[in-house]
């Protein structure tokens, strides 16, 4: 009898988390082919990490307050991308150039996604086919802008800013131009240590922030020892050579994943305040939301317009991460490639957490480290490796979506009691169900 | 100073365009009360509810005449939040809670209690931090005043339904200075013995001061809860008697009344008696909103037998179950022959045709002209009306128009002709379609669900005619399924009642009124007599 429920279990697991596992045996696979050391694999994926885990959080309100994956995010790289190329024709460099577009990003990014929200209120249910169509319509614009306006209507006179002998903004904008060495590495530079380092300094953050909420008797002791022993143990396991060895060639931006971090604690809070318990109540079911007296369309425009700014802030740090960006086609795989990525980390299109993020985005991008040798190993070509990449992300997209549709056929089919008061969707019951729908 | 009534609704009339859904309608209820609303569907009990609670729908078709008074003050409820404010509450037939949260929350949901922080600070009240101890605690509290023990921090999801509602009631309770909470049918969903803890709770509640209006279709509960009683039928006000003066009996009937003369004429009949067409045991079916849980009941050939009840109830299910167009299980025969329920075709072949209730979901294909329309099932079904030419299957278009044209002439259908499209004609004549491709089955047994649904009076008469045409003329044995109780006692030869997915009786179309109204709220009334000879 134990060992049936056991094995039930372990296959109810499994199930929730199929694409997850998929992924890890992939890498697992691509791994052993790949012919790549463990120090160079954990080096890019610290790269990787550094750029993408913002963008990545970005989706994770959205998807709480019910609206699925926000696909629309690649308009909020948009905005981003416009914020830089001011920022680079005005010659402002540095830090204070990445404050400056951080700053232009907010009004811009929270208008369009305020544009997004009124669009998508207006299509419940198809949130996420919507948010994708308007990135499409919407990379019109922006062409439009680069193309005609940029250049043209509104001159730019930095050198290389603008195609020589043609119009509109270059194919490439190179971000180390300007005062500082221009905004390249303006994040990450800011603070930039070997992995030993970081390391340190992390735990005794976390070890000192743990006493201090133990003093204030905040957290229970069993918790607070736990967390103490298991950094002490990480920095032991550091001593041993060959462990510190594999992370010899990280180079780890402090500062940059202090901004994850930052925005992984914004997560929690929000949804400890009143605005979070309505993106949840929002998420969960909008008739009942609304029934309480919740605007509902108003929420749903609040998680969309941070949503997007988010969106755009983790733009900026992709691109000063990569020093430049292809002007026309940086942002279109963003929505695509995040939403995959969160997927990944055993998300579905109606609950997500930080820790799924995170986990999604270190198995997606590990799986784009090895997969480019191993398929050069298998195949002979690296290019399959790539064509694999585009093809997985789509995939893992379409798996959750099915796994999504099916487990809500799966669910309906236990029907416990009352399973119709538990249906998000108004059904037909009595007449007098009027009310309040 | 504390007013005499808590809520007044005084001559209040509403229309939908040209049709007036309440006429004159008022309803007082005395502070500490408990206030029976009764009454059929379509009686106006959700309209009037509507209108105490400024629904949109209220506001958006022009308002209504007559006016309100909460605490002798004429009052404009705006918004069901507004209503919320005034201190009227509702408890929800379907359950508005949600899943994920824990009773704590759903009980606070959109009213919690925060503390300001940093943030909250600068960018408004929205981002203060919830207090969940303090929300836990308000939460425990109201629990307690509704009898109930169980964790303020267990979650929704999972939980007894009946204590969903309880769940439900504290959140109203929670509230402060709810003067009026309406109950909307509370015990549908509950077994008997929550269903009498519930009433206990509704007197406590009662008795702290906090009037209630009890909207029900038991009768019996009724009795047993409530102080007084409004009866509204038609959309108009039945009669409003105390409760101690007045019986279950006269509820019944006062509930249902005489609504006219019968609405078609035929000729009186024996009601048929001989070989079984349809035997029915035990039959469950899971359609949402109209469960059918253990029925029997038999169809003698030749017959026309009735369904009635009140909506919800489960009496559309007994066809769609039997369709097997929902989920359902059972044993059941057709003419001696077992019929396997799973399959929809597998009915169909066997010659049980059916006119659906929902008449532009399934019943009807719109964008398509009459005559396909009537030869559809046919066509998919049966092969038929078509011509086979090597690997390619086509419709066999001369056939079609002729039964088309057939069908347009026997059962009078108005239009231009068999091509016209089915969603550009009227209701009634929409309906005719739907029976023509019944027809066009051969079908030896025929369901017909809520026939006269939406459509006007001289069009349910031609219709209800078909129906008896066909009955008479051509020996269809035809179970038919309304709402309208006047139609099945002008047409049918016995009507089934059900109630709670369960068949309460079989009555003759000429039973008392008070019959039928006990039956509907789900007492069989051969066995009320004897229990009220026995007081």
């Amino acid at each position: 009898m134990d060992k049936q429920k056991r094995e039930f279990d372990l296959r109810s697991f499994a199930r929730n988390n199929a694409v997850t596992i998929m992924f890890v045996v992939l890498c697992a696979i691509c791994m052993a082919f790949s012919g790549q050391s463990i120090a160079y694999v954990i080096y890019e994926l610290f790269g990787r990490l550094s750029r993408n885990a913002f963008i990545v959080l970005a989706l994770i309100i959205p998807i709480v307050a019910g609206m699925g994956i926000n696909f629309a995010i690649t308009i909020g790289a948009m905005a981003a991308q416009i914020s830089v190329l001011w920022v680079i024709e005005w010659g402002v460099g540095g830090v204070p150039g990445f404050l400056l577009a951080m700053a232009m990003t907010v009004p811009t990014a929270a208008f369009f996604g305020f544009l997004i929200g009124k669009l998508l209120n207006k299509m419940k249910g198809q949130e996420m086919i919507g948010g994708l169509i308007l990135g499409y319509f919407a990379n019109g614009l922006y062409q439009l802008l680069f193309l005609f306006i940029f250049g043209n209507l509104i001159p730019l006179k930095t050198p290389g800013l603008v195609i020589k002998g043609s119009t509109g903004v270059a194919n490439t904008i190179d971000l180390t131009s300007g005062a500082g060495g221009g905004i390249k590495y303006a994040l990450d530079g800011i603070w930039r240590t070997d992995f030993g380092t970081a390391l340190y300094v992390v735990c005794a953050l976390i070890a000192v922030i743990v006493i201090v909420l133990l003093a204030l008797r905040k957290l229970n002791v069993r918790k607070g020892g736990i967390t103490l022993a298991v950094l002490a143990a990480c920095c032991l396991l550091y001593q041993i050579p060959a462990v510190a060895g594999l992370f010899s060639m990280v180079k780890v931006p402090v500062v940059t994943f202090g901004v994850v971090a930052l925005l992984c604690l914004f997560n929690v809070a929000i949804m400890k305040t009143r605005l979070g318990q309505q993106f949840r109540a929002v998420g969960q079911n909008r008739v009942v939301a609304n029934a309480s007296g919740i605007n509902v369309d108003h929420v749903r425009l609040i998680a969309i317009v941070i949503s997007t700014v988010l969106a755009g802030w983790g733009q900026l740090i992709f691109v000063q991460n990569m020093g430049a960006f292809q002007t026309y086609g940086a942002h279109e795989q963003v929505g695509l490639y995040a939403g995959a990525a969160i997927l990944v980390g055993g998300a579905s299109i109606r609950k997500a957490t930080n820790k799924q993020a995170i986990l999604g985005c270190i198995l997606f991008h590990l799986l784009f480290i090895v997969a480019p040798p191993a398929a050069k190993f298998l195949f002979g070509d690296a290019a399959i490796g790539e064509y694999f990449r585009v093809f997985i992300s789509y995939g893992v997209i379409a798996m959750a979506l099915v796994m999504h549709a099916w487990s809500g056929v799966q669910k309906k089919k236990k029907a416990y009691p009352g399973p119709e008061a538990l249906d998000p969707t108004p059904g037909t019951r009595k007449g007098a169900r009027v009310f309040f729908v | 100073m504390s007013a005499e009534y808590v809520l007044q609704m005084k001559n209040i009339t509403k229309r939908y365009g040209e049709n007036t859904v309440l006429s004159d309608v008022s309803l007082s209820v005395r502070p500490g009360e408990i206030h029976a609303l009764l009454g059929e569907n379509g009686a106006g009990k959700s309209t009037l509810m509507n209108v105490l609670f400024g629904m949109p729908v209220i506001h958006s078709t022009g308002g209504f005449e007559g006016e309100v008074l909460l605490n002798d003050e004429v009052t404009h409820v705006m918004s069901p939040h507004d209503a919320m404010l005034k201190g009227i509450g509702m408890v929800h037939q379907e359950f508005m809670l949600l899943p994920g949260f824990t009773v704590a929350e759903n009980i606070k949901l959109n009213r919690e209690i925060t503390h300001p922080n940093l943030f909250s600070r600068i960018f408004g009240k929205n981002l203060e931090t919830l207090d969940s101890k303090a929300m836990a605690s308000d939460a425990r509290k109201a629990l307690d005043s509704v009898g109930m023990n169980i964790d303020e921090y267990t979650r929704v999801h999972g939980m007894p339904v009946g204590y969903m509602q309880f769940v439900e009631i504290a959140r109203e309770i929670d509230k402060t200075g709810v003067k009026l909470l309406v109950f909307d049918e509370p015990t549908a969903v509950l077994t008997e013995s929550e269903a009498t803890q519930l009433i206990s709770v509704m007197k406590q509640i009662a008795q702290s001061g906090i009037a209630i209006i009890f909207i029900t279709h038991r009768l019996d509960e009724v009795m047993a809860a409530s102080d007084a009683i409004t009866i509204l039928r038609d959309g108009k006000l039945a009669a409003t008697r105390r409760t101690a003066d007045t019986t279950i009996t006269e509820l019944a009937e006062l509930m249902i009344g005489r609504k006219g003369e019968a609405m078609v004429e035929h000729d009186d009949r024996p009601a048929p008696t001989g070989n079984i067409a349809l035997k029915v045991r035990d039959l469950h079916v899971d359609m949402a909103g109209e469960e059918v849980h253990g029925v029997d009941f038999d169809v003698y050939e030749g017959e026309i037998l009735g369904i009635g009840g009140l909506a919800g109830q489960g009496k559309l299910g007994i066809p769609n179950g039997i369709m097997s167009l929902y989920g359902s299980e059972g044993s059941v025969e057709l003419f001696g022959e077992t019929l396997k329920l799973g399959s929809a075709g597998d009915a169909l072949r066997a010659g049980i045709a059916m006119v659906s209730e929902d008449r532009k979901g399934v019943g009807l294909l719109l964008d398509q002209s009459i005559e396909d329309n009537i030869v559809f099932n046919a066509m998919q079904i049966k092969n038929e009306y078509l011509h086979k030419i090597g690997p390619f299957t086509l419709k066999d278009a001369k056939a079609i128009r002729e039964v088309g044209e057939q069908m347009i002439q026997d059962l009078d259908i108005r239009c231009f002709g068999p091509t016209q499209h089915a969603g550009t004609l009227s209701g009634g004549n929409q309906q005719k379609v739907c029976i023509a491709r019944a027809l066009v089955m051969n079908p030896r047994f025929l369901f017909v669900s809520e026939p006269t649904r939406g459509i006007d009076i001289g069009a349910k008469k031609l219709v209800l005619e078909t129906l008896i045409k066909l009955n008479r003329e051509h020996g269809m044995t035809i179970v038919m399924v309304s709402s309208e109780l006047q139609e099945l006692r002008s047409v049918a030869d016995r009507i089934a009642i059900v109630s709670e997915g369960k068949l309460v009786d079989i009555l003759k179309p000429d039973a008392s009124d008070a019959d039928f109204g006990l039956a509907m709220s789900g007492i069989k009334p051969s066995e009320h007599a004897e229990k009220g000879d026995g007081e």
